[in-house]
């Protein structure tokens, strides 16, 4: 066992420190961070890292990845997430990206790939429904073969950036098998396509991120079929897994956990700094210590999947621990923010709406990506045997 | 980066197995645990012959040369059968503080390695807390040599050993780190009293009365008054291998309970069919890959000799006291009424990770050191 850096990966680090300090700038991420702008932000910064040639570090090199080794993915992750630059939205690099890359035929290859890499194309989601939730194999919207297309009606919901999208990669029902998640089949849906509406949600936070979506007779192009017709879920499941290693978000939490610090340096109680409060200074030792343990434990999760093994079962044990522990982050600094952390608007306090936000948005992370309480549920079944 | 074992380790990590598999069915530790010396010589002399106790020794000195991932493996495997001889005590702790001494590596670590000698470490006293530098023993000068006077509590293996490692103060005030001297004794020494004492996990201790006790100065492991270094290294390493046993500790209680409401029948369906059980059991399991990957980290971290060991370390103790205490508890309480008996495994091995947390300073001590290290 050995956890220290190769020279090369010192030298990897320098040149993404470096890259860094040029691509992600202020003004960049205030044009990221405020929601009005988050479009246009999020595409700039995904060509900065096109020209780069870091958008898509684990494709397959001949569709324009990289060659990185787990140390160097897990580098560039750390200092990302340690300057606040996001992770490219990830329906399409990561996602839909890598369903077309393992199931698409080379038509699909070819129209969708070179555009995702280029931020040309923005995705949203289509799993969720009304009454599919957690139970996602019960999903209804249906699509009917109709020569060479399908006719698709039903709808979706919880559908992140539905608004912004150009495609949508969606599960739809093509048959009424006994075994539910046999009649299922996964379609890339133009969002300009006749008979789509889509109706904002607006969550916990105030933002408008969420959204539903209405299919009326929509006609999608038998071609838009990744793999085979009711073969879906076998596809749509491996996604799963790489999403949950993803919402672990171990680097952002770290760098929360070091604002958290510089805050409570700043913050007073009784004259003296917050962060000499033993209480306070007992909860941030809490957070820091099992985030310690999730860095190692994700470190671990990434070492087995490059040999080949894919993320497995553990993953469920990353995206439980990672979510509980942003939302620990995010009590802390509601906390920390008292009153202000309640105040809507600019009530002359630094971070309490940054607080405010985080937490209310926070809430969401136990439930995406499957529920905290599903993954227990997968773990009992595939790793205790129950 | 690599997280995968060597040959050499996978090697040593499965000759323990096959050890405590055949030593240590249940029922044979119990009868070693209330038998009179409290773990087998037997055993012992075999460890020796294995070559178990020159694990972490140099090459040099006739060990093996292992660091810390080695003893980490061998810890870990002993814990799995709950083993009783006193491998920490007189390897980790005698051992660990001889190999450190110039002075008197060349005549005990021998006896260490061929299983000849038991050792201990003195070093608690009744109003210490777990501060290795708060030693109200004294160590004064007199004549040509020095005499050794004071309390120790709770020393781990202090019945058995034959040759015990004393802290005590030869200069400075009650807390100074300078100061602090180590001198090496014959247990059976004129003025030293031992009270053999046992601990509800099996194991045995003493409380040390030392009066008057005369040393030579080439009883003496260190310069006078500069114990506290090699002391503080060595308790990091031994804290480092006991969290490493409470792991292999935690396995097979996880294991067992795992089993357990596998085959338990009530309401004509398995217990494990219950979705309450099997989230507790998924939290179980959370509890034991957050304590492996702290593990995993601290062991890196001790045998690179990172500048974050120490802070690892810290964390890896607060996880290991409270998933231990989660662990115990939940495998005590899904064995239903025979967690609660005596004849099961599981009472034994939950006590044995409450010793553990109690050793060195519990989580809630870890918690604040780590809490006070500078960021």
């Amino acid at each position: 066992m050995d956890t220290r850096l190769s020279a090369e990966d010192l030298a990897f680090q320098a040149e993404v420190r470096q890259f860094l300090h040029q691509a992600w700038d202020r003004e960049l991420a205030a044009k990221c961070n405020n929601r009005a702008t988050m479009k246009e932000g999020m595409e700039e910064w995904q060509r900065r890292l096109y020209h780069k040639g870091w958008m898509a570090p684990h494709w397959p090199v001949e569709y324009g990845g990289t060659h990185w080794s787990v140390t160097q993915s897990f580098i560039y992750n750390s200092e990302r997430a340690a300057v606040g630059a996001p992770e490219a939205v990830a329906f399409g690099v990561t996602m839909v990206a890598s369903v077309i890359i393992a199931y698409g035929n080379d038509e699909q290859k070819a129209k969708f790939l070179p555009r995702i890499l280029k931020s040309e194309d923005w995705w949203c989601q289509g799993y969720s429904e009304p009454g599919a939730g957690s139970d996602l194999a019960a999903l209804k919207t249906r699509a009917e073969p109709a020569g060479d297309h399908y006719v698709v009606n039903g709808s979706k919901i919880w559908t992140t950036y539905a608004q912004h999208a150009d495609w949508m990669f969606c599960l739809v029902r093509t048959e009424a098998s006994a075994r539910r998640q046999d009649g299922i089949s996964f379609l890339l849906i133009d969002m300009k396509s006749p008979g789509i509406t889509v109706r904002p949600i607006v969550s916990i936070d105030g933002v408008h991120s969420l959204n539903e979506v209405f299919f009326e007779d929509v006609r999608v192009p038998m071609a838009h079929r990744i793999g085979e017709q009711d073969k879906g879920w076998t596809y749509a499941k491996s996604l799963l897994a790489h999403e949950r290693t993803a919402i672990a978000g171990v680097g952002d939490s770290k760098r929360r956990v070091r604002q958290l610090r510089e805050l409570a340096r700043r913050e007073t109680r009784g004259g003296a700094p917050l962060l000499d409060d033993a209480l306070f200074r007992s909860r941030l030792a809490d957070i820091e210590i099992e985030l310690m343990s999730l860095e190692t434990m994700e470190l671990r999760a990434l070492f087995e999947a490059s040999k080949g093994k894919g993320p497995g079962a553990e993953s469920s044990l990353l995206k439980i621990k990672g979510t509980e522990l942003q939302q620990a982050i995010q009590q802390l600094m509601i906390d920390m923010a008292g009153l202000y952390g309640a105040v809507l608007g600019d009530s002359g306090h630094d971070f309490g709406n940054e607080a405010r936000r985080s937490f209310m948005y926070g809430r969401a992370a136990t439930i995406y990506g499957g529920s905290n309480e599903i993954q227990k549920n997968i773990t009992a079944k595939a790793v205790l045997g129950l | 980066m690599n997280f995968d074992l060597s040959e050499d380790d996978t090697a040593l990590q499965d000759s323990v197995a096959r050890w405590v598999q055949q030593r240590y069915p249940f029922d044979a530790r119990r009868k070693l645990a209330a038998s009179a010396l409290g773990f087998s010589g037997a055993h012992w002399r075999e460890m020796a012959q294995l070559g178990w106790l020159s694990l972490p020794f140099d090459e040099q000195h006739g060990g093996l040369g292992g660091g810390p991932l080695a003893t980490m493996l061998m810890m870990e495997e002993l814990g799995k059968g709950l083993v009783l001889e006193p491998y920490l005590p007189t390897v980790l702790l005698f051992g660990g503080l001889m190999r450190r001494s110039a002075a008197l590596r060349d005549e005990w670590v021998p006896r260490v390695i061929d299983g000849g000698t038991l050792g201990a470490l003195a070093w608690q006293e009744r109003h210490g807390h777990h501060e290795l530098a708060d030693v109200q023993t004294t160590l004064r000068s007199a004549g040509d040599g020095f005499v050794l006077d004071g309390d120790k509590v709770l020393v781990f293996n202090g019945g058995a050993a034959e040759q015990l490692i004393v802290s005590a103060r030869s200069a400075g005030s009650r807390f100074d780190e300078a100061g602090i001297s180590l001198v090496r004794i014959d247990a059976a020494a004129a003025g030293v009293e031992r009270a053999a004492l046992q601990v509800m996990d099996g194991q045995r201790v003493a409380h040390v009365r030392l009066r008057n006790v005369q040393v030579h100065a080439t009883q003496l492991l260190f310069a006078p008054g500069e114990g506290h270094g090699p002391l503080r290294d060595t308790v990091h390493e031994a804290t480092l291998a006991l969290c490493a046993e409470a792991f292999g500790v935690m396995q097979l209680l996880q294991a067992a309970t795992l089993d357990y409401v596998k085959t338990r029948k009530q309401f004509g369906v398995t217990i494990g069919s219950f979705q309450v059980l099997q989230h507790r059991l998924v939290d179980m399991l959370m509890a034991l890959e957050q304590t492996r990957s702290l593990l995993i980290r601290a062991v890196c971290s001790a045998g690179e000799g990172s500048t974050e060991a120490e802070r690892d370390l810290l964390a890896l103790k607060v996880m290991v006291g409270r998933c231990g205490r989660r662990i115990g508890g939940e495998a005590v309480q899904m064995h239903g009424g025979m967690g609660i008996t005596d004849e099961l495994m599981v009472g034994h091995a939950m006590k044995r990770l409450m010793v553990i947390d109690a050793s060195f300073g519990n989580a809630d001590v870890q918690r604040a050191r780590f809490a006070a290290l500078a960021t």
